[in-house]
């Protein structure tokens, strides 16, 4: 049972995954993105993993575009192969830039409309209760966890929303707290309120907001310990 | 072969959101200056050597759709211009290899050189 946590240079909460995963009984391990995925995590292949875990951070110092440089690592190949064979692979903030720019999922996340760095809880509201990162919820459940992030608007052309829309693949909008999605809820001014989103398999996810940082009792909640049972 | 500067210049497609031109926008309207609008770009330059501008630009273009720029919020335009090879390494031999190369793409040559002329 492990779970790889990849370390990039500039990656930040690689050891808080690790600490909130290790929390909830998964074995779970950093790996250096040029050590491999499958020789980092001491496994024969990267199908033997029981889960991926791309964490969040600044990866390559954000250079070119948020996870624009980290996304061409060949360890990305590695994920895709997992991927393919089914592994649970989660992208958290940077991951999520990561996820987005390897084409895990369509769409990209960009500059906030504030043009800030924002650090903040938010609200978000479960659209996809039948999936491993989110049937610890009930469905419209809405969870509170932190966001931090300078670029995490998602952008998507007319075409790629009306698909996630109609295959059912947004997995978190940001809400009010009593689960309405409204712009005064949309920190980023992201299309939809689209927080999180779905690979074209439910064993991808992506999500600019931070689950790990909202795991355990002593850090303020644990309304994203669901997202993470993914893994455990 | 033949020196290339490609320029690829990067910029959002239209529609997409720009916070931090607007941001600057307003930042030059409360230094006093009229304006419509402003866009923002990056732009990048690629001294590489190439058998044909062609050449050049088809790989500046690969460039561009691999890392670059991002399909989903970005167009991309590339010029390419013939490049004084540096002075450093050159000895006799090279020159007069450069010189005939440069022939060869006298096409590119006259475009690269109203370019220049054009921006300078």
């Amino acid at each position: 049972m492990t779970v790889a946590v990849v370390q990039f240079g500039g990656s930040n909460c690689d050891r808080d995954a690790v600490a909130a995963l290790s929390h909830l009984g998964a074995d779970a391990e950093l790996v250096w993105h040029d050590d491999g995925l499958a020789d980092g995590a001491g496994v024969d292949t990267p199908a033997a993993l029981d889960g991926i875990v791309l964490p969040g951070g600044f990866s390559y110092g954000d250079y070119l575009r948020a996870g624009a440089i980290a996304a061409r690592a060949p360890i990305l190949e590695e994920v895709q192969t997992a991927v393919d064979a089914g592994v649970p692979t989660l992208g958290v903030c940077n991951g999520a830039q990561v996820g987005a720019e390897s084409g895990l999922i369509p769409g990209a996340f960009t500059t906030n409309a504030s043009a800030r760095f924002q650090c903040e809880h938010v609200h978000l509201r479960v659209e996809r209760a039948d999936t491993p990162w989110t049937n610890a919820y009930e469905p419209g459940a809405v969870i509170e966890v932190p966001i931090a992030h300078a670029e995490g608007r998602f952008v998507a052309d007319d075409t790629t929303a009306d698909r996630l829309d109609a295959d059912g693949r947004v997995l978190f909008r940001y809400c009010e707290p009593d689960g309405a999605v409204t712009d005064a809820a949309n920190p980023n001014g992201s299309r939809d309120n689209v927080a999180g989103v779905l690979g074209e398999t439910d064993n991808v996810a992506v999500m600019m907001p931070h689950p790990e940082r909202a795991s355990l009792p002593d850090i303020g909640g644990t309304d994203g310990q669901g997202v993470l049972r993914a893994f455990a | 072969m033949t020196a290339y500067t490609a320029t690829v210049t990067v910029s959002l497609k239209q529609g997409v959101l720009d916070p931090e031109a607007e941001t600057t926008q307003q930042a030059l309207e409360r230094l006093g200056f009229e304006l419509e609008t402003l866009r923002s770009a990056d732009r990048y330059e690629v001294d590489l050597d190439a058998a044909s501008a062609a050449a050049a630009t088809d790989r500046a273009e690969s460039m561009a759709e691999r890392l670059l720029a991002n399909p989903t919020i970005h167009d991309y335009e590339v010029r390419v211009t013939e490049r004084e090879s540096g002075g450093a390494e050159g000895d006799e031999t090279d020159g007069a290899g450069d010189e005939t190369a440069g022939s060869e793409q006298a096409t590119a040559d006259t475009g690269g050189d109203d370019e220049a002329t054009g921006e300078s």
